[in-house]
């Protein structure tokens, strides 16, 4: 048994290096992240204070007790969120990209964002703010309008028993412009957004304002288990690449397997939307660059650029609350400032990638 | 290996097939052929289980296709397409590796036996040079061989072709063909290939089943099916059928309609001629 995982480790000793290297990597992102910011606390404090939390440890209080309930109420859940939202949207990218076949596709591109914008809109319409497990009404409406509006697309592409990829682009297209219109009506309409418009605006934007771990104990195991689960579809996924009939000709079931990786990755998206509201680019770009570094192969590629975008998205929360400190952000600035260049320069290095 | 019983089918409210009944048997080596939208390429995809048949029934080795699950089908049959589209920066091996996808488990990576299979079909095709060159950079004919290795990889009993010299220069499609013939003489992989160019089916291939609007029009060697009657009445086309002179199959010539008048003119008078004396 031990000889066997061995021999299987240094097989896929690249693989098993790299995801290693990317871990090491996040975690000092989240260290730094949880270090910095208006009361620095040391990083080797946290590190203590932390294993004194989970591993039953006990190294004795080198730190003031404001440094713990800093570290601990405000700090720390907001980092793991920004990382578990980069790590949700990043694999939500790969899964769209790798079915349908664009590296140009992003978690949002059939209809998710605008589904959550237009449920998160309604929410705040409301005068009431329900909260259930730390949860406002706002994410829970988000989460649910960006899963209701990909099923939406789906059923509207859905011909003859078939999904053809090309009418599920051109209904996310309609349904995303519908949704929109329709909240743009809201907005102009209801006094209560009036009042609002900059939440509503800070939801457009994208932000981690996460305070609570409630609210990271109920997405947590959505995210890390979607894409545990979607580890399973890496090896179809990279048959997929062939087109729908290509992985046919491969004996993959299209239909069924499709569905599972559209609802996998939009209940990613939808997870992360409702912790964050839209944060572009990270979707879009990590992927890419994850896939120009490391090639192609899913089965790397879809850990990796878990682990990548979430290291991502914590320096880029890190960097939009502390840029203009006090004042914040929303991370979806800094996402774009940093993506849309990086993702220019990509496209020129490597057009042949898109050559059809 | 696979036979066809009465099957019919239609896309959407279009027919293509009318009970066709086809029987191939193992070892052999079987070209469709046919005019744009006479079925063939639907009798490939039928053969291979991606379309089901609206009537009728398919089955492979004594098996109802119907009964099998895609991965099954596709752990005996392998199919190789015009040509595919890759959208990623895969290298030449791992296409061929994906041809190991219906026996690879959703987590598990490739083993040995994966392994040695990928090796074999890549030495068989003469590609195992170009194993780490991206799949997109390579020319057309390599590509095509690269798509029949990765084919060659799910080591299949039966190789499905669809038009795959299509889009390839001359000597490619020899190239192709050649591996294909080899592959049934060696390795008895019955073969069936939906194919465009007609002389290049009656030199490669030992039976032509000839399809017009979805039914079997001709089925036989190639000196009977490759008629000039046979060819007027399926493709609308006049040709003149010669032989090859070496093969001693049909070789199928044409001539521009301007000169066909002239010709067939100085042929009666020829003939007329031959009668005088």
């Amino acid at each position: 048994m031990k000889a066997k995982m061995l021999a299987l480790l240094r097989r896929n000793r690249r693989t098993v290096l790299i995801l290693a290297c990317l871990v090491g990597i996040l975690l000092v992102c989240l260290l730094v992240a949880a270090a910095v910011g208006a009361v620095a606390i040391p990083p080797l404090d946290i590190v203590k204070m932390s294993l004194n939390k989970v591993a039953f440890t006990n190294f004795a209080p080198t730190w003031q007790t404001t440094d713990e309930t800093i570290l601990f109420q405000i700090r720390l859940p907001r980092v793991i969120a920004a990382a578990l939202v980069g790590a949700a949207l990043a694999a939500a990218g790969v899964l769209f990209q790798g079915l349908l076949r664009n590296p140009m596709a992003d978690p949002y591109i059939i209809g998710t964002s605008a589904g959550a914008a237009f449920g998160a809109t309604l929410a705040m319409m409301l005068p009431v703010s329900l909260l259930f497990h730390g949860f406002g009404l706002i994410p829970f409406a988000a989460f649910f309008g960006a899963l209701g509006a990909v099923f939406l697309v789906y059923n509207l592409a859905r011909v003859g028993g078939k999904t053809p990829v090309i009418s599920m682009l051109l209904a996310g297209f309609a349904v995303s412009s519908m949704l929109a219109a329709a909240m743009s009506f809201l907005i102009t309409m209801s006094d209560q957004l009036q009042l609002r418009l900059h939440s509503v605006f800070s939801f457009l934007m994208g932000g981690v304002w996460v305070s609570d771990w409630s609210q990271i104990a109920i997405i947590a195991p959505i995210i890390i288990g979607g894409i545990v689960v979607a580890r399973f579809f890496a090896f179809r996924l990279n048959a997929f690449s062939l087109g729908e009939e290509g992985a046919a000709y491969l004996g993959i079931d299209v239909e069924r397997d499709k569905l599972a990786i559209l609802g996998l990755g939009s209940l990613l998206t939808g997870a992360a939307v409702s912790l964050s509201g839209l944060v572009g680019f990270v979707g879009l770009v990590v992927p890419h660059a994850v896939r120009l570094v490391l090639g192609p192969d899913h089965r790397l590629l879809l850990p990796a650029a878990a682990l990548s975008g979430g290291a991502f998205l914590v320096v880029a929360d890190l960097l939009a609350r502390t840029v203009l400190a006090p004042s914040e952000i929303p991370v979806g600035i800094i996402t774009a400032l940093v993506g849309a260049p990086f993702f220019i320069y990509l496209l020129r290095r490597t057009r042949r990638e898109y050559a059809f | 290996m696979i036979s066809f019983s009465q099957v019919s089918f239609s896309y959407d409210e279009s027919p293509v097939l009318h009970h066709i009944d086809l029987a191939v048997e193992k070892g052999e080596m079987v070209a469709l052929l046919g005019p744009n939208g006479s079925g063939k390429t639907t009798l490939i995809k039928l053969a291979c289980g991606v379309l089901r048949p609206a009537e009728g029934d398919i089955h492979l080795d004594g098996s109802s296709l119907r009964q099998l699950k895609r991965k099954q089908v596709a752990q005996r049959v392998a199919v190789v397409p015009q040509h595919f589209h890759m959208p990623f920066a895969f290298t030449l091996r791992e296409v061929v590796l994906l041809g190991r996808t219906p026996f690879l488990k959703a987590l598990s990576n490739e083993g040995e036996r994966d392994q040695q299979a990928v090796n074999r079909a890549m030495e068989g095709v003469g590609i195992e040079e170009l194993g780490q060159r991206f799949f997109n950079e390579l020319s057309g004919g390599e590509r095509q061989k690269g798509i029949l290795a990765m084919a060659l990889a799910q080591e299949p009993k039966l190789l499905l072709l669809d038009e795959p010299t299509a889009h390839l220069d001359i000597n490619h499609q020899m190239e192709i063909l050649e591996l294909v013939k080899g592959l049934n003489r060696e390795q008895r992989i019955t073969v069936i290939g939906a194919m465009h160019d007609l002389n290049l089916a009656a030199l490669y291939f030992d039976r032509l089943v000839l399809l017009k609007d979805g039914r079997i029009f001709a089925d036989g060697p190639p000196s009977q099916v490759l008629t000039e009657e046979n060819i007027r009445e399926v493709f609308g086309a006049w040709v003149q059928v010669i032989q090859h002179p070496w093969m001693k199959t049909p070789h199928i010539v044409i001539t521009p309609r301007s000169t066909q008048a002239r010709q067939s003119k100085s042929a009666s008078n020829i003939i007329g001629r031959t009668k005088e004396l």
